[in-house]
């Protein structure tokens, strides 16, 4: 969110203006009093428009802070409640300008991204005016250092907009983002609007940071910046177990490994489910490689514990995973949730293929279970998973 | 032959006494595959003893190809000292350096992968891929060998599991080579590379080609496809029911908008004259005919 962008921004000196974030009225009166001046009340959600729905306000007076504050806090902005407010100075401005760096995953580099005329949707500008915006890759190895970044405010042709000082200022922060870019390892650092004062100052008024999960162990502090919430019930119980869980909106629940394959699961039941009344996927759910008796047994519970789900489908192929280990792990996962008193009335289709198949399919065929039914082929177990939910309606 | 990987190739493996390392070791070896050394800085001068070879430890990539003449090194070390072993492989100038690893930030990839380029010597295949297999010849990853056969199909792939499947499904006509390219958002060979190699390759007759939601590497091989490949090509797309904006699994399978999608990806093949399969079993089954001449 904005706030924790601003705190990355301050932490390698791009420039901004002084605010802080509140979670009630009071303490946004508190904040507009210190900084003594007119503030802007900017609502703190995960998306853009803010402005548009009302979520982002000025205020002359403490008290006004407050009041904008009451009306801004609990708005539903595509979806997004909004927690929290940044409270921050609010300054006039002569111009607004776009930079950003991002990850280039097309041609495997990094690009920067700069307009002279910022002040609007980035992507609407890339539709309509796609000649104000300048693209300059970005060699990994070589960086942004100040010859770089001239080259890129050149090429966004900012001294044909602004001052040669305001340019040198503009060319200092794309520097710095560069600093947040490759130090944060985030995978996009973007500023819009980069604001010119009336006095030719140059600041970050918003801005957007994401970081990549996968150099969190570069950076125990981004720990803060985690977003453990999630809308969704399932999802948060699925969060706290470290399982890769994302609730879907039919009645099939998912169980796989291998992020492709799981997708495909997907696919294939709703593919299966036109023939019978439209049954979809409950769930994406990847269990990985390795996946043990406790990990099956944490995805079974989440997913028998979707109310909507009216059958499960465990779709393993086994590449490094053994399906003898898979088939136990299921057996020892209805064990666990039966020990705890649930009761498990929805049926499993199970499909095992791959490393040890055969003796997989034979634990199963052995073990006295009533649940768990086991279909040879893919196509075949998303026939029959998809009529058991749709008898189950 | 086969791309990339043959019976010839000489395979060392970085990180190979770690657990991940030495159980894969077993595995290449077991398929076949020469493994003549392994690298642990700090550990040059053992032996790993396997079933079926005795394997001598270097302490460097470089002393290691000094000693063994190795062209292929796979890699399995941690994330946070991958981007270094890769940097050493493209040193000491490995052709062909396979990472297994996932999880690596895609600032470290990004950056050997620049470093690969500039020395303009090493093909990079991963990261977070299973490697690639000619079958009955090399396997150099992590892909079950037993599960197919040789045969003249190419497969190139971003997800693992779907590699094995369609790998299984095809088993009774076989496999010049699989790749597994990886799933990450930056990864050092791409469909295209790999279209490329099939095409050029005198004993691949026909590919499959296995892609997923994100990013738009899909519609780019298929305007490659349409410019220069006239062998028959088949795909899959997985992930016509992801929502947008969620990863799903892998890094690099998000929808953003209207871009990335299942939809517009199998279109982009089809209006190629790539018959897209809509379950991995219908994918094999076109195969199966383009295989049988029809």
């Amino acid at each position: 969110m904005e706030y924790q962008a601003k705190q990355l921004f301050t932490a390698h000196g791009v420039p901004g203006l002084p605010g802080e974030t509140a979670d009630d009225p009071e303490h946004a009166r508190a904040i507009a009093e210190r900084i003594g001046t007119t503030v802007v009340v900017k609502a703190q959600v995960k998306t853009g428009g803010r402005g548009k729905a009302g979520g982002v306000k000025l205020a002359d007076t403490p008290e006004e802070a407050a009041a904008k504050a009451q009306a801004i806090l609990g708005l539903d902005i595509k979806g997004h409640v909004v927690h929290r407010v940044l409270v921050t100075e609010a300054t006039d401005i002569a111009a607004e300008y776009y930079v950003s760096f991002l990850l280039d995953r097309a041609n495997r580099t990094y690009l920067a991204i700069a307009s002279a005329e910022g002040g609007m949707e980035i992507e609407q500008l890339a539709v309509e005016r796609p000649e104000a915006l300048a693209k300059v890759p970005v060699d990994p190895l070589a960086g942004v250092d100040e010859a770089k970044a001239r080259e890129i405010v050149d090429a966004a042709r900012f001294p044909a907009h602004a001052p040669p000082a305001v340019v040198d200022a503009i060319v200092d922060v794309l520097v710095k983002l560069w600093a947040v870019f490759v130090e944060e390892d985030a995978t996009l650092v973007e500023v819009n609007p980069l604001v010119r004062t009336p006095d030719d100052r140059v600041l970050a008024i918003d801005g957007k940071v994401s970081l990549d999960d996968n150099a969190a162990f570069r950076h125990p502090s981004h720990e803060a910046f985690v977003d453990k919430s999630a809308d969704d019930p399932l999802e948060r119980a699925a969060k706290e177990k470290d399982l890769n869980y994302v609730k879907l909106d039919g009645e099939v629940g998912i169980i796989g490994n291998g992020a492709g394959l799981v997708m495909s699961t997907l696919d294939v039941v709703a593919y299966a489910g036109e023939e019978f009344g439209g049954v979809r996927p409950a769930n994406f759910l990847d269990i990985g490689g390795g996946a043990s008796a406790q990990v099956m047994a944490n995805g079974l519970e989440i997913i028998l514990s979707d109310p909507s789900v009216r059958s499960v489908f465990v779709n393993v192929f086994g590449g490094i995973t053994a399906c003898d280990a898979v088939a136990n792990g299921i057996i020892a996962a209805v064990e666990m949730l039966k020990a705890r008193g649930e009761h498990i009335d929805k049926p499993l289709v199970v499909r095992l293929d791959g490393n040890n198949a055969r003796e997989g399919r034979r634990i199963l065929d052995e073990t006295e279970h009533d649940v768990v039914e086991l279909v040879d082929t893919m196509d075949d177990a998303a026939r029959r998973v998809a009529e058991l939910a749709a008898q189950g309606a | 032959m086969s791309i990339f990987l043959s019976e010839k190739s000489r395979v060392i493996v970085q990180g190979m006494t770690g657990s991940e390392g030495s159980k894969h070791t077993q595995r290449m070896i077991t398929a076949g595959t020469s493994i003549v050394g392994g690298v642990t800085p700090g550990k040059g001068g053992q032996q790993v003893d396997f079933a079926g070879a005795t394997v001598p430890v270097f302490s460097s990539v470089a002393e290691a190809v000094a000693e063994t003449g190795a062209d292929v090194s796979v890699v399995f070390v941690p994330p946070r000292f991958a981007k270094a072993a890769v940097a050493e492989a493209v040193d000491a100038q490995v052709p062909l350096v396979v990472v297994i690893t996932e999880g690596i930030p895609v600032h470290d990839t990004a950056s050997f992968f620049a470093y690969a380029q500039q020395a303009g010597t090493t093909r990079i295949i991963g990261p977070n891929c299973p490697g690639l297999i000619s079958p009955g010849k090399s396997n150099a990853g992590i892909i079950p060998a037993d599960i197919t056969k040789p045969g003249r199909i190419g497969l190139v792939s971003k997800s693992g599991t779907l590699t094995y499947q369609m790998m299984y499904e095809l088993r009774d006509i076989g496999f010049s080579t699989c790749v597994g390219i990886g799933g990450d958002p930056v990864v050092g060979t791409t469909h295209i590379d790999c279209l490329q190699a099939f095409s050029d390759d005198p004993d691949t007759d026909a590919i499959v080609m296995i892609g997923e939601i994100g990013g738009d590497a899909e519609e780019r091989a298929a305007e490659y496809i349409s410019a220069h490949v006239s062998k028959p090509v088949v795909g899959y797309v997985a992930g016509f029911t992801a929502p947008e904006g969620k990863t799903m699994g892998h890094a690099g399978a998000i929808i953003s908008g209207s871009a990335g999608t299942a939809q517009a990806k199998k279109e982009a093949l089809e209006s190629v004259g790539v018959q897209v399969g809509k379950t991995p079993s219908e994918t094999a089954q076109l195969m199966r005919q383009v295989m049988a001449g029809g």
